[in-house]
């Protein structure tokens, strides 16, 4: 009787945690415009992703309180926790896209590589910002991905032209050594070929230094081999439990810090805190404001944060990784405010958004005008270019907070975007038979 | 080719000594830091027979709750001792809730139960904790920081992290320790006594289930240990949860119920795997020290296939 009754409950909770998990969920409402967001909150990489999600959410948030949404129409929020697991994020591809979702920020380049097949056969765009693969940039071969306003090729241009600028000019790298150091995964290894290329261009070696996923924490031995090797810089394209592990590892071996630079991601305040004041002097590439001193982020603060409506710890407000979040959402907002005004609907769907993120143009008077006046560079997106090769600045760690060390700073768009376009062509003959563009351009 | 695999290595050595001494202190602090971890995987498995899958997030919650505390007011050492009462909370829980009631059942069970409260700490710890990496309290335990540089040769340069050292006599320490505690001890006795056979310890007397708190909450203690140390080199995240499965290629090696074996595992692993990433690892693009552990424990295992210091099983038919 005993087990009668424990199989019972076992079942009926069974039952009930079965039924909690296939129940078809309500279909978006037909008022809404309806923006899933792959997040991870959770898992090794939370340190950064829990920011990016915060400020994504909040900036959306923010527009249904303040202005009832878009165009009248309400923003449909939903998340979906992938953990920076490409099998997750398929998951949550798969599990979101029938209920209208207009576009994905997988915030993971292996996701992306996933979704990019994936998008143009069910129409709903991929905007991967500032990270993803570079050669999605050329519009011609990739109508369906968005990596808006730079790419990892234009990050690793930008660095390379900043040690030259350091070092009297391009001549100059000529016999210099340059470590990268970098997580072994498809977003580490994104930018190789870029800075392969550069080094036999201008005669710099290119010292490569792995760290596995499962070896974030453990970098010692890479760091060892920087000390034996002697690099003339460091660059490092990190991300998660890997920035702070890695600064410490610098600050360890008494690497110089001024000459070590990260990527936009390895760019987080937690992140250079890890070493302290023994890290000032530590450079990373950035794209969006710091601090809070914006209207629309004040508007965060009130009408989200301080209202309760959101998980966010108000002191990372105006952070590096959180107003990251934040302009990827702007982007999102951006995007299907052009694509209502393109098309005259207000309920949008995927193929809209596509239209609208084509047409982006983010100026500074329309930055001004929502708020956020000199929170990024102006932003354009044309058919041929869905990144745009925009600037990017270099933030330097004082020991207590990043401070903004130089002007905004070209990428070299004469030397990326002709192996953008080769490595697109060869993108699409290794996928054969890839998609020719049909889809008309609006502009 | 054969000159960089037989000869260069050594004259890089040779030619670097202070490099060299380097590269030996690090293999020496990873691999007392991996028998750190080991030591908590042969404490349960000798006295239960279980592989504890838990112990990776064991150590992350260890860590993950000293800080939490402290974060929330709680002084560093008060915070100190609340954890390791929460460790004794947990050792209790689960042996009332996860392995009492899975006495008798085959060890494949047991472990899938380890399995289980992994995932259940996950995401318990992510719930109170959140999922963001915390900076361990490594100054306010009173624990050093900073470095001694030692001058070698004209340029030469041998750096030691003051925590790298405390972590090496912490270690040492609680080694000496469980020895004591398990050899001296009449608890300890009654332990061993488990770990050889079960049902000969319960025929004099011997209570499973206080056996299985207290060497679960000795684990605990264990975890508490590399969480601080481990989290005093990076951050206490959730990502450190991966790392004790660095201490699998020890438990092959050192054998899983051999408390020696776990430190001299560790070295051998820690030495090894720095030496050949540093000297041999350009060869093939570098990054051989996440497998190259493995390869080290395997070539162990074709000459004692219990390990270095495991019982050689024998069934007769």
């Amino acid at each position: 009787m005993k087990h009668l009754k424990t199989w019972a409950c076992a079942t009926a909770l069974a039952v009930g945690v079965t039924a909690g998990a296939v129940a078809p969920q309500p279909a978006q409402a037909q008022d809404t415009n309806y923006v899933p967001l792959l997040t991870y909150r959770t898992g090794p990489f939370a340190g950064s992703g829990i920011h990016i999600a915060n400020g994504m959410n909040d900036y959306l948030q923010m527009l249904n309180e303040r202005d009832g949404g878009i165009g009248g129409v309400p923003i449909a929020i939903e998340e979906c926790e992938t953990s920076y697991n490409a099998q997750k994020g398929v998951e949550c591809y798969e599990a979101t896209k029938g209920k209208g979702a207009l576009v994905y920020n997988p915030y993971s380049t292996g996701i992306t590589l996933q979704l990019i097949p994936k998008a143009s056969v069910d129409k709903i765009p991929v905007l991967s910002m500032g990270y993803g693969l570079s050669a999605a940039a050329v519009g011609d071969v990739f109508p369906w991905v968005f990596n808006v306003p730079v790419t990892y090729w234009d990050g690793a241009s930008v660095v390379i032209n900043y040690i030259a600028d350091q070092e009297g000019g391009l001549d100059s790298l000529s016999g210099k050594k340059i470590g990268y150091i970098f997580l072994d995964a498809g977003y580490g290894r994104e930018p190789i070929p870029l800075l392969e290329q550069l080094a036999e261009k201008h005669g710099f070696e290119l010292l490569q230094y792995p760290v596995p996923a499962n070896q974030m924490q453990n970098q010692s031995s890479q760091w060892l081999n920087v000390r034996r090797d002697r690099p003339d810089y460091m660059i490092m394209w990190g991300w998660g439990a890997m920035n702070p592990t890695a600064i410490k590892e610098a600050v360890k071996i008494r690497y110089p810090m001024d000459k070590f630079i990260g990527v936009w991601w390895s760019a987080g305040e937690d992140d250079a805190a890890a070493g302290g004041q023994d890290a000032a002097g530590y450079k990373a590439l950035n794209f969006s404001g710091v601090g809070m001193d914006f209207p629309a982020l004040q508007d965060i603060k009130t009408l989200v944060v301080d209202a309760g409506k959101t998980q966010t710890d108000p002191a990372s407000i105006g952070t590096t990784l959180y107003n990251r979040g934040v302009l990827n959402s702007v982007i999102i907002a951006e995007g299907i405010r052009t694509a209502q005004e393109l098309t005259g609907k207000k309920v949008i769907t995927g193929e809209d958004m596509r239209v609208g993120l084509e047409a982006l143009n983010l100026t500074q008077e329309r930055l001004a005008e929502i708020g956020l006046a000199g929170f990024a560079h102006p932003m354009k997106v044309t058919c041929e270019d869905h990144a745009g090769s925009h600037p990017v600045f270099i933030q330097e760690w004082d020991g207590e907070r990043f401070v903004k060390v130089t002007d905004w700073i070209e990428p070299m768009t004469d030397v990326v975007r002709p192996l953008l376009e080769a490595a697109a062509a060869d993108y699409a003959e290794k996928n054969a038979p890839w998609p020719e563009r049909t889809e008309a351009c609006a502009q | 080719m054969l000159y960089d695999i037989f000869v260069d290595p050594f004259v890089q050595m040779y030619q670097m000594p202070d490099f060299f001494l380097q590269v030996l202190w690090e293999g020496f602090v990873a691999g007392i830091l991996y028998a750190l971890i080991a030591l908590g995987f042969v404490l349960i498995f000798k006295a239960s027979g279980v592989f504890n899958f838990a112990q990776g997030i064991m150590v992350v919650f260890a860590g993950l709750t000293l800080v939490g505390l402290h974060e929330n007011g709680v002084p560093a050492y008060l915070a100190l001792i609340l954890t390791i009462g929460v460790m004794a909370v947990l050792a209790y829980g689960i042996e009332r809730i996860v392995m009492r009631p899975l006495v008798n059942q085959p060890d494949i069970i047991l472990l899938m139960a380890t399995i289980g409260l992994t995932y259940f700490l996950i995401g318990f710890g992510e719930l109170i904790f959140g999922g963001e990496p915390k900076r361990m309290i490594t100054e306010e335990l009173g624990l050093p920081t900073g470095s001694t540089a030692f001058e070698f040769g004209e340029r030469g340069l041998v750096i030691l992290q003051h925590i790298d050292i405390a972590a090496a006599v912490i270690a040492i320490l609680m080694v000496g320790a469980l020895a004591v505690f398990f050899n001296k001890t009449r608890i300890g006795r009654a332990l061993r006594a488990v770990a050889d056979d079960h049902q000969a310890a319960l025929s004099v007397g011997i209570s499973l289930n206080q056996i299985w708190a207290i060497v679960w909450f000795a684990a605990g203690l264990v975890a508490l240990a590399t969480g601080i140390m481990w989290g005093a080199r990076s951050d206490v995240s959730f990502a450190l949860e991966i790392i004790a499965f660095k201490a699998l290629p020890v438990l092959i090696l050192g054998g899983f119920t051999s408390i020696p074996g776990a430190i001299i595992g560790g070295l051998i692993i820690g030495f090894g795997e720095k030496i050949a990433e540093l000297y041999w690892g350009g060869l093939v693009g570098g990054g051989i020290e996440s497998w190259f552990a493995y390869i080290i424990a395997l070539i162990f295992l074709l000459f004692r296939p219990q390990g270095l210091f495991g019982e050689k099983i024998i069934e007769r038919v």
